[in-house]
């Protein structure tokens, strides 16, 4: 698409909008958000960015390759630290029994592993989403 | 807030059928894109900030997408 307007408000606006995404995925467990929330604001972002400046464009910054890694480490981040929890402590996701520290109540810091698994969920999400919308378009006319 | 309240459910049920109504399909994708923005009020209203705004970011921006993605692959207008 070649309109003037459209593509530099989009260059302005897609970074805050995965600042906010960023934010509300790092603020999970003391304020309402998460993971999913989060994930799916910075994937709606990307989806922007492909609508506005076309999918080869958007495959140079986020690759098919870069998604795979990015989805598949994702929740392999969030199964490694349940096991890290199952090993010390006996039962998976266990949190401040496996000695995860606890922080100060309302911190930003605090709840153990929750923020942790906040960020693997995030990237799995985000990652997710931007796959559906380039696997949707991407195809060549039958 | 009564007010309120009830104006927005009166608006989700004509919503509602109004997607099941429309016979062109880009039409209903939008009206069930104000259905979800609506619901969203809702919910803020309900007291779950949480629900709310996934409902506005899936409900409202991505199914959007991705329903017309699919209508632009296929046809616009139901037999």
């Amino acid at each position: 698409m070649n309109n003037l307007i459209v593509s530099t408000i989009t260059r302005m606006v897609v970074p805050f909008i995965q600042l906010y995404g960023i934010y509300i995925i790092l603020h999970g467990h003391i304020s309402p958000g998460g993971g999913f929330s989060g994930g799916a604001l910075i994937g709606t972002s990307l989806i922007l960015y492909t609508l506005v400046f076309g999918v080869k464009k958007a495959e140079k910054k986020f690759s098919h390759r870069v998604s795979e890694i990015a989805e598949s480490g994702g929740i392999l981040l969030y199964i490694a630290v349940g096991l890290i929890g199952m090993i010390v402590a006996g039962s998976f996701l266990t949190n401040l029994g496996a000695g995860f520290p606890k922080g100060t109540p309302g911190e930003l810091i605090s709840a153990g592993m929750i923020p942790i698994l906040m960020i693997g969920i995030g990237i799995k999400v985000a990652s997710t989403m931007i796959t559906l919308f380039h696997t949707l378009i991407e195809e060549e006319d039958v | 807030m009564t007010v309120l309240n009830v104006a927005l459910v009166i608006f989700l049920i004509l919503a509602a059928l109004a997607v099941e109504r429309t016979k062109d399909l880009l039409g209903a994708v939008v009206v069930f894109s104000a259905f979800s923005l609506m619901m969203s009020v809702l919910w803020l209203i309900l007291k779950t900030p949480d629900v709310a705004l996934t409902e506005a970011a899936i409900g409202a921006g991505v199914t959007c997408i991705l329903f017309i993605a699919v209508i632009s692959r296929t046809e616009r207008y139901e037999k």
